[in-house]
């Protein structure tokens, strides 16, 4: 059986830095293309998460409903499921909104407070997926196997990660090259 | 007079009255510390630095424990490990530490820490407490949410400035450090403007205002050098 | 004030009260007072005037008798009536029942009233260090002096040497009583050896002294009122167990570190400072001797870890109350860097009777190495609540169901938690487990200051252990970073069970986390701050196990945990 591994990239509530850190991998991307079969990703139109997922890449928190409702699509249907970058691992940037209290607090900040023409907030039907209450870390709402951390991770960090899940093995993540946050 | 003692296996000399801490690392040992600082009298606070000494049922920290003769000890076992990545987790997940946007970005102690204790991911909740930050001092500035609360600047300025403008208000997960009696730093009367607090400070709490993430070092070594040269008149370090 | 005057003050005051054919005890404790009890006896002093009775009876106001449920407490001590000489007990007792109460003296008891003195809460204790608590007027000198007062202290300035009160002490077996069981003889002759011109020291101007005796009665277990009653009900028992302390580890100066929630205690032992100064028996040469102690009190500003050694000695130096890391230890670098004898209220309390009694006569009391008796505050789910005072190796048994009367109708015993908030629940397997230091640490609690609670089996146990580590979380100092960040986080993770969002991985995270705050913190009250949780968790896993989620984590609707604002 020589069926390529089952890839998927995903791009919730984070500033897909992390995903142009991978573009950052250049030609080797040929390489990667040779062993895995892309199922879903921001960089390719595919609408729904498939199933029998190898590997998923998670960038970003998980901010708003859209993204609760795919985490536990994204866990349900991956073998290994890899926060990728510090917003997946951490919050981070997007969960900076936490201290300032729930989704309401936040939303009239953004839409009322810091707005002097027409403040108002979004409020149509299907325009804007509600937030969650806080932004959290994946594995604060399902279990992950992997952590890339950095913001974003390097090219380098990413290809180290990848490639010892293609030779099968599990990456060493040991040291600056490959733990540094930020 | 000289004690012989065994770190990790390894024989090594040291003086009386040294600490482990100061031992170990004369013999090239390295054990992790926060709270500690060259210059500074030590608190025993940040727990990173608790060794095993055979013989003791607890563990001690190796910054204010006394070398002894004939002492065995053992600063990298798998327990201490797993503790210590315990304890920087649990930093991570006290106060909003987003290495991403701070500035001290690449020159922050508590950073290298989570590298030195292997921390890929925090396992606690967040707290996500809301802090402020007090720019209220012309030069610089305090960010209340990346403070870990290890009293450097504190002791910095109450011995190597002597004006003991910092302290802590409040206790546990409330403490705060605060100027006088907890007034915005730049009202504060006994402050000089000496800035060894910035120096001390290990991550982004206390910074120079203007500066970019590149600029922002801190320079702590400056302190212990201050401190031999006002007492042991050495000023060569 | 020497041996002849003291031993005259006794016998003009035993004299003067063998006058009277009854004595009425009121009790003036904290709880009693709480319910009107100084009315009372000004009540019953009123009914005696009126019928006549002052030269027969006498009222005195006194310390705690221990059985605070039933309180106000009257007793009536008569040297003869139609019954003999006897001794009756009133409970509930309120200010109109005086009259009442004085016009049976000598007749038939107020029946209504009365509460049997053979009742098990009673027999079964033994009393040491409340003998006189319930008997003395905590507010007089002279009575005090009458049961026997002062004269351990007259005895060791005169005919003992420092050395021979420290082998007394060290072989009476006593152990500290505020929690750890440090063997007291041992910690007073470490003081004693101690240089105090090992380390710089910076004593005040005006206190001669360069060791010092501290007495720990910052006592702030939820629940716990040992101390307290001790304080309020014999506070002169204290200081004299202070100066023989002071005197055999060389210190002249002593203070007794009280939380200002006690105002009572305060105020007692400020009178009893007085009237021992006065006396001549604190201040410059004692009984005529050239030893001089002196006491002062300090009040402690309601922080839990003042209780810790290091902490309090920071405080009553006027710095933050925050531990400090020992070795060095208070007893070769304590009070402004001073040797420093700290001992707990109940430890010193013990100390008069060893001296007048003798070693051999505390150790035939108690179990091989916990000798001695133990106050516990009995509180929770059991019929009696109060103050006792009972020997070492007494089971948990004897303790909850005959003195404490058993739970309350239609309830079942569950666990028993010692220790107050760093002790451990124990389940009813162990009640007929002895009690003393080594049994109750072996099955994961400890003997801590005393609190008892008993609890039935209507008791949510991961509820306790969250009620405690609330505790602990809120009173930590914030220096060291597992007691300050840990229990908070432990209190999160008992939130979320309680809230039944937690998995499995939560539980182990919480196990994690309580083996990293016992083994790593700074001092007791983070290495103790866990107890509960863990022993719960050994006893009573399965109601842990009935909160958590089964199914692989679906935690995250994003809410925000609701506490710790």
């Amino acid at each position: 059986m020589s069926e390529k591994i089952r890839f998927a990239s995903v791009w919730l509530g984070g500033c897909s830095g992390c995903h142009m850190s991978f573009l950052d991998l250049d030609e080797w991307l040929f390489d990667l293309a040779q062993a895995v079969e892309v199922v879903y990703s921001p960089v390719a139109d595919i609408k729904a998460f498939p199933e029998n997922v190898d590997v998923t890449l998670v960038e970003g928190a998980i901010a708003n409903q859209d993204h609760l409702e795919l985490i536990h699509t994204i866990r349900k249907n991956s073998k290994l499921v890899v926060s990728f970058g510090d917003c997946a691992v951490t919050g981070n940037v997007t969960a900076m909104r936490n201290p300032l209290g729930e989704a309401d607090v936040v939303l009239s900040r953004a839409y009322q407070d810091a707005q002097f023409l027409n403040p108002q907030i979004p409020h149509d039907d299907g325009i804007v997926p509600p937030l969650t209450a806080q932004a959290l870390p994946v594995h604060a709402v399902v279990p992950v196997d992997l952590y890339i951390p950095g913001c974003p991770p390097p090219a380098k960090r990413i290809r180290g990660v990848l490639q010892a899940l293609l030779e099968g093995q599990s990456p060493e993540m040991i040291g600056r090259e490959m733990l540094k946050f930020g | 007079m000289a004690r012989t003692l065994t770190i990790n296996d390894q024989e090594i000399s040291a003086a009386e009255g040294q600490t482990l801490l100061e031992a170990a690392r004369d013999a090239g040992i390295y054990i992790p510390t926060l709270c500690h600082l060259d210059g500074l009298t030590d608190v025993g606070a940040c727990r990173l630095c608790l060794v095993e000494i055979v013989g003791s049922n607890k563990l001690m920290p190796a910054c204010t424990t006394r070398v002894q003769e004939g002492m065995v000890v053992y600063t990298d076992t798998p327990r201490l490990r797993a503790y210590r990545r315990q304890i920087v987790e649990l930093l991570f997940a006290e106060r909003n530490h987003v290495c991403a946007v701070c500035v001290a970005n690449g020159n922050c102690e508590l950073q290298n820490m989570g590298i030195v204790v292997g921390m890929d991911h925090v396992r606690y909740d967040y707290l996500f407490p809301k802090l402020g930050v007090d720019l209220s001092h012309e030069r610089f500035g305090m960010d209340h949410n990346r403070c870990i609360l290890c009293t450097r600047c504190v002791r910095a300025c109450d011995q190597i400035e002597g004006a003991h403008t910092l302290d802590v208000l409040g206790r546990g997960a409330h403490s705060m450090i605060v100027h006088d009696m907890n007034v915005p730093w730049g009202e504060a009367t006994t402050c000089t403007s000496c800035g060894k607090c910035v120096m001390a400070c290990p991550t982004g709490a206390l910074f120079k205002q203007g500066s970019t993430v590149a600029e922002m070092v801190h320079n702590a070594e400056k302190l212990a050098f201050l401190r031999a040269a006002r007492e042991r008149r050495v000023w060569n370090v | 004030m020497n041996l002849e005057e003291l031993n005259a003050i006794a016998h003009s005051e035993r004299l003067a009260q063998a006058q009277k054919r009854h004595h009425l005890h009121v009790c003036v404790g904290t709880a009693c007072q709480a319910l009107n009890s100084e009315q009372i006896a000004k009540a019953l002093q009123a009914a005696l005037k009126q019928r006549g009775l002052q030269q027969d009876a006498a009222v005195k106001c006194v310390g705690c008798p221990g059985l605070c449920s039933l309180g106000p407490l009257v007793e009536v001590i008569s040297k003869e009536d139609s019954a003999g000489p006897r001794s009756l007990l009133y409970q509930f007792v309120k200010t109109e029942d005086a009259d009442e109460i004085v016009a049976h003296l000598g007749g038939e008891p107020v029946k209504r009233l009365e509460t049997p003195l053979d009742q098990p809460f009673f027999t079964r204790q033994l009393k040491i260090v409340l003998e006189n608590c319930g008997k003395v007027d905590p507010e007089r000198i002279e009575d005090y002096i009458a049961v026997g007062g002062y004269q351990a202290l007259m005895k060791v300035l005169t005919e003992m040497t420092p050395q021979q009160v420290i082998d007394e002490i060290t072989r009476s077996g006593l152990r500290g009583r505020g929690g750890a069981g440090f063997p007291t003889g041992l910690k007073w002759g470490t003081v004693a050896k101690a240089d105090p011109n090992r380390y710089p020291t910076n004593v005040p101007e005006g206190i001669q002294s360069r060791k010092f005796v501290i007495c720990n009665g910052d006592e702030g277990d939820p629940g716990a009122f040992m101390d307290r009653s001790v304080m309020e009900g014999d506070p002169h028992r204290v200081l004299e167990g202070m100066a023989i302390a002071g005197y055999a580890v060389g210190a002249n100066y002593g203070f007794i570190y009280v939380r200002a929630e006690y105002p009572l205690a305060v105020k007692r032992l400020r009178t009893a400072i007085r009237q021992a100064q006065r006396a001549g028996l604190l201040g410059s040469n004692i009984g005529g001797t050239p030893f001089s102690f002196n006491v002062e009190i300090r009040l402690g500003a309601g922080a839990f870890v003042c209780g810790e050694e290091t902490a309090l000695i920071a405080s009553i130096e006027g710095g933050r109350g925050l531990p400090r890391p020992r070795p060095p230890f208070p007893a070769e670098f304590g009070l402004w860097g001073c040797p420093t004898l700290i001992n707990n209220v109940e430890t010193l309390a013990n100390v008069p009777p060893i001296i007048l009694k003798g070693a051999d006569w505390f150790a035939s009391i108690g179990t091989e190495k916990s000798k001695g008796t133990k106050v516990f505050a009995l509180t929770g789910q059991v019929k009696h609540t109060g103050l006792i005072e009972v020997p070492m190796g007494i089971t948990l048994r004897e303790i909850v169901f005959d003195i404490g009367g058993g739970m309350p109708e239609g309830k079942s015993f569950k666990a028993v938690q010692t220790g107050g908030p760093s002790g451990g629940c124990i389940p009813a397997e162990f009640l007929d487990m002895p009690v003393d230091y080594e049994s109750l640490a072996k099955v994961g609690s400890i003997m801590g200051s005393g609190g008892m609670i008993v609890m039935d089996d209507s008791t949510d146990m991961v509820e306790v252990a969250r009620f405690f580590m609330e505790f602990c979380m809120d009173e930590s100092c914030g220096k060291c970073i597992p007691c300050r960040a840990g229990t908070v986080q432990i209190h999160r993770l008992l939130t979320k069970i309680q809230q039944g969002r937690a998995t499995e991985r939560d539980l182990q995270t919480l196990e994690e986390l309580c083996d990293l705050v016992k083994h790593t913190s700074l001092c007791g009250l983070g290495q103790s701050a866990p107890n509960p949780v863990i022993s719960t968790l050994k006893y009573f896993r399965e109601e842990y196990l009935a909160k958590i989620k089964r199914e692989p984590s679906v935690s995250a609707n994003g809410k925000r945990v609701e506490e710790h604002g």
